[in-house]
């Protein structure tokens, strides 16, 4: 019985009546317990449900409700007379949730199917997938047609991760042609999203930021107050209906001083040159147009550009990406002529003196060379005929103090500081403070010979020529301005009338008498435009060999204009500068009057207009295009082909 | 008390029993009704599927009912030799499901072999118990055989791995071993040293996986997105859905798939968010009614092995249904055990309607024997 003995001794023997017994008894605990536990279950949901009630309601709704931001629309841009130059259209965008992802290659292989994405670009998306983590939406695409969205909206529940938004698109109707000056938006990138403390706004998908430009400078004025839709969503984040919305409030339009319509023409009138036109209303300082060409189109920044494209643009020896009328400097060649003549009338050097030219000045044993052999030249004159020897004798004889302090006094040099613009290079006008600080050198009296004529030292941006052409044509000191608003109208220049008065009929006689740009003319009998030419030297060689036309494209001299109209009772001045134009009366002065003529007479000007575009082969988007093409054929790896050489 | 003109065949069915199992069933298609993906309700793809499956399954239970309990009895040796072989398919050629190894697909139909091992072991247990002489009940031969019997099919379901099953199966077999009448400090002494052995096996025993169930189920609100999600949204549905309920097809946790599975483990928390306290009482009322039913039935019985037997499988029923109630309103760890009769899928449903019909074989055999 070793074997089987009882486990625990003691107790009577167990019978069938006792284990029945017992049976009963043990029934009755597991009941109990049975009965216990459903008591458990039932007192446990009546404190989750009723004692606790509130707060799980609370959660339940703020798993259900999300709060959206709705980007609110940008205030648009629009000139002087209203015409918009910065616009919203209703677009529809493309997002994808990363989080949400289930599989990644076959749904960016249905959406490359749908939306019809070129391999690279799909290439992007999945580099982007890979790299940002968290929350933050990828782009995929957007200006969507009407087939692609319904194609999308139906597909959508199939697609987790993908987010299919309707929402504003920024557009600019002048294209490339205001670049540069309106700027352009696109999404906030880490930098911004950190500097506005995590605004919940920036990271909304489809919402930009104003990135260069007015667009940027002007960010706080054109952002508005974003909306909010309250929506009732799924865990996976997809809308099950909107609750209540509270609607953005768009930003406040911007009316700037330009005119869209002579911004537009100026752009278009500068064609295959790289250069700039600015133009003021000298009597405000208003700047009516500020066309640098050539340029991006800030369309397709604010899509947010492809590699190949930036490539192009930043190989580009025309610099499309820089804003010529801010940020390019160049030597003022003679168009720092009108300068240092007011200068010498306020320094009380006789107008009618005469200097005689014969061909070139002599410093010591250097020939500092003129254009010409002009022979006996007064100021009048001497300005009409741009003849550096009258400026080498005059300008050295008053020194170069005084017509340096002349030039700033006029706007030379100067930075503009109330002009709502990213960054102005402005320059420099030297003098023997600036050239010790600088070069830890004396200065000398070929500087000052240099200086007298616009070379040497001296560089300048085009807005500052325009400047200082509005300073001499309305003896006033005009402050350049963006944005239209109430100002105080500028105050008088401390100078002598007879000084201002001096010069423009020397600047009237370059355009209208025996002057260095006769042949450009206003094609008016009543209305004349004064002006002076320039050229500046991009190499320092001598005389023979300048750069004239024979010479690599890139070593070919500036040309350079600056000018007022009309003469009798000066409205717009303004400066036009070609790079490597070769001559200011061969380049710039044409271009300066036809820009002029569009302010007088519309039709006039786009009859002239459209001839010449014929010429350059199509308007500015038909041109772009060609030369995108022409990028895009080339062998892969082969150098770019070389843009097409203005003569 | 019968009406005259019913036929008596008709009549002298367990119609309490049934009334409670269509009961719940029909909640559970009601609450499948408004689980339909994708909101709105429909009848597809739970609620139709669930109430064909449970007619099938009710058909089967009542044919069940028709078979003596002697007959259960002596072909339980056979049942449990090919439910072991099937185990043992399992572990070949068996389909993966729920991350455990445990579906075998046997063309007709797929099926967990370890859902039928619950009311074999039953009646093997019964069986057993009921052919030990009441003096050897105290006695080391009345368990190890038992030991055996039920510790090798739960080993193999332990590796497949499906811990819930196991501790279902280890559950039902010391309810069992209890009711036979084993040494009452049998169990106290295990009692205390699972208690002791507690700390040890939740540190060296239990998976990675397994130990975070255990410590978010202590602490759910220390991983709201992780693995305590399923926990707090149950309890939100559950919480939100106050005393009345937001009514039919009103669920926001469950249409708007914050509710993790709601048609399977979570179809009460379902439930409860529409039909609120008075919805999920009701629910937790009928299985008590239907175990209230069964230990009668257990109670009535005529011989040791029905006793045994309908305790048994009355325990199965219960450890089911409170261990996934437990879970859902946050007081047990989350193990992948269904509501049976309510959530949708058909193995716990086969189980639960296989255990009625022993239990209704009982009752009709105790009743019968009764009128003579």
């Amino acid at each position: 019985m070793k074997r089987n003995r009882r486990l625990f001794g003691g107790g009577p023997q167990m019978t069938e009546a006792s284990l029945q017994q017992g049976f009963s008894r043990r029934a009755f605990v597991i009941n109990s317990f049975q009965t216990g536990v459903a008591a458990l279950l039932a007192a446990r949901m009546g404190y989750i449900a009723i004692g606790e009630n509130e707060r799980y309601r609370d959660l339940a709704e703020s798993n259900r409700v999300q709060t959206r931001l709705i980007p609110p629309r940008r205030g648009w841009i629009v000139d002087r007379h209203g015409q918009p130059m910065a616009i919203n259209r209703a677009d529809v965008r493309v997002d994808l949730i990363p989080d949400f992802i289930t599989d990644r290659e076959k749904l960016l292989a249905d959406l490359a199917r749908i939306l019809g994405l070129p391999p690279e670009a799909v290439q992007r998306i999945r580099d982007r997938l890979e790299n940002d983590r968290g929350f933050q939406p990828v782009p995929v695409a957007e200006h969507l047609n009407a087939q692609q969205y319904n194609m999308l909206k139906v597909r959508e529940p199939d697609l987790p991760g993908v987010s299919v938004l309707e929402g504003f698109a920024r557009f600019y109707p002048e294209g490339a042609a205001v670049g540069h000056l309106l700027g352009y938006v696109g999404t906030p990138n880490r930098r911004e999203y950190d500097a506005e403390n995590q605004n919940p706004l920036l990271i909304t998908p489809g919402y930009k930021v104003g990135k260069e430009g007015l667009e940027r400078v002007m960010e706080p004025r054109l952002r508005g107050r974003p909306g909010q839709a309250r929506v009732e969503v799924t865990a996976r984040g997809q809308l099950v209906r909107q609750l209540q919305t509270l609607p953005d409030s768009p930003g406040a339009p911007l009316r700037i001083t330009v005119d869209a319509g002579l911004q537009s023409f100026a752009a278009r009138r500068l064609g295959e040159e790289s250069g700039s036109c600015v133009v003021l209303d000298c009597t405000s300082g208003d700047i009516l147009c500020m066309a640098s060409m050539p340029a991006y189109d800030p369309n397709a920044f604010s899509d947010g550009i492809s590699h190949p494209e930036w490539e192009m643009l930043s190989t580009d020896p025309r610099h499309p990406l820089i804003n010529k009328t801010l940020n390019a400097l160049y030597p003022p060649g003679s168009t720092f002529k009108p300068a240092v003549a007011m200068a010498l009338m306020e320094a009380g050097v006789d107008p009618d003196e005469t200097v005689n030219c014969p061909g070139g000045y002599q410093l010591g044993s250097r020939r500092f060379g003129c254009l010409g052999t002009h022979g006996p030249m007064n100021m009048h004159r001497a300005i009409a005929k741009s003849c550096n020897t009258y400026f080498y004798t005059m300008g050295r004889r008053i020194g170069i103090d005084r017509f340096s302090a002349m030039a700033k006094r006029l706007g030379l040099g100067q930075r503009f500081g109330e002009l709502p613009v990213v960054s102005q290079s402005y320059g420099t006008i030297p003098d023997p403070a600036w050239k010790q600080r600088r070069y830890h050198q004396e200065w000398s009296q070929a500087d000052t010979l240099n200086a007298a004529i616009g070379q040497g030292y001296v560089i300048l941006n085009p807005l500052q020529l325009a400047v200082m052409a509005a300073r001499i044509a309305s003896g006033r000191d005009i402050q350049p301005r963006l944005i239209m608003e109430p100002h105080q109208p500028p105050a008088l220049l401390p100078f002598a009338g007879p000084s201002f008065e001096a010069v423009r009929s020397g600047m009237d006689e370059v355009v209208n008498g025996n002057g260095t740009a006769g042949a450009s003319r206003l094609p008016f009998p009543d209305i004349r435009m004064a002006g002076k030419t320039g050229t500046a030297q991009v190499r320092n060689i001598v005389d023979a060999n300048r750069g004239r036309a024979g010479t690599a494209w890139r070593y070919r001299d500036h040309g350079l204009f600056v000018f007022f109209a009309p003469v009798g009772a000066p409205r717009y001045a303004g400066a036009v500068v070609i790079e490597h134009g070769l001559g200011g009366a061969r380049a710039a002065a044409p271009v300066a009057c036809d820009v002029m003529t569009y302010l007088f007479d519309k039709d006039r000007a786009m009859q002239r207009l459209l001839p010449l575009e014929a010429g350059w082969g199509g308007n500015v988007v038909e041109r772009s295009a060609r030369r995108a093409a022409l990028w895009n054929d080339r062998a892969p790896g082969s150098p770019p082909p070389p843009p097409p050489v203005p003569l | 008390m019968a009406l005259a003109f019913v036929p008596r065949s008709i009549s002298f069915l367990p119609w309490k029993a049934l009334l409670i199992v269509c009961s719940i069933a029909s909640i559970g298609a009601v609450g499948l009704y408004s689980t339909s993906p994708g909101g709105g309700g429909g009848m597809m793809p739970y609620a139709l599927p669930h109430v064909m499956r449970f007619s099938i399954f009710l058909v089967m239970a009542l044919a069940m009912s028709y078979v003596k309990p002697e007959r259960y009895s002596e072909f339980v040796f056979v049942a449990y030799a090919g439910v072991i072989l099937m185990l043992f398919a399992t572990m070949v050629i068996g389909e993966v499901g729920g991350g455990a190894r445990s579906w075998l697909n046997l063309k007709l139909i797929r099926i967990q072999p370890s859902e039928l091992m619950k009311p074999v072991l039953v009646i093997v247990l019964a069986r057993f118990y009921a052919s030990v002489p009441p003096r050897e009940i105290l006695r080391w031969s009345a368990i190890w055989p038992a030991a055996i019997m039920v510790g090798f099919p739960t080993l193999i379901i332990l590796a497949q791995p499906d811990l819930g099953t196991a501790m279902l199966i280890a559950c039902c077999t010391i309810v069992m071993m209890f009711l036979a009448g084993l040494s009452i400090w049998l169990f106290l002494g295990g009692f205390l040293l699972i208690a002791a052995a507690m700390p040890i096996v939740f540190s060296f025993l239990l998976m990675p996986h397994q130990r975070d169930r255990v410590l978010i189920f202590l602490n759910p609100e220390s991983d709201p997105l992780g693995a305590g999600y399923h926990l707090t949204q149950s309890k939100i549905a559950i919480g939100s859905g106050g005393l009345f309920g937001k009514g039919f097809l009103n669920g926001t946790q469950a249409s708007g798939d914050f509710l993790p599975e709601p048609h399977t483990d979570f179809i009460f928390a379902a439930i409860a968010e529409e039909w609120g306290l008075v919805g999920g009482l009701v629910l937790i009322l009928l299985f008590a009614m239907l175990l209230r039913w069964g230990m009668r039935v257990s109670r009535d019985a005529r011989s040791r092995f029905e006793k045994l037997a309908a305790a048994g499988m009355t325990a199965t029923i219960f450890f089911y249904a409170s261990i996934n109630l437990l879970m859902v309103m946050g007081l047990a760890p989350v193990v992948g055990i269904p509501l049976p009769l309510v959530s949708y899928g058909g193995s716990a449903m086969l189980t639960v309607m296989l255990c009625l019909g022993v239990l209704m074989s009982i009752d009709r055999n105790t009743r019968k024997n009764a009128r003579r």
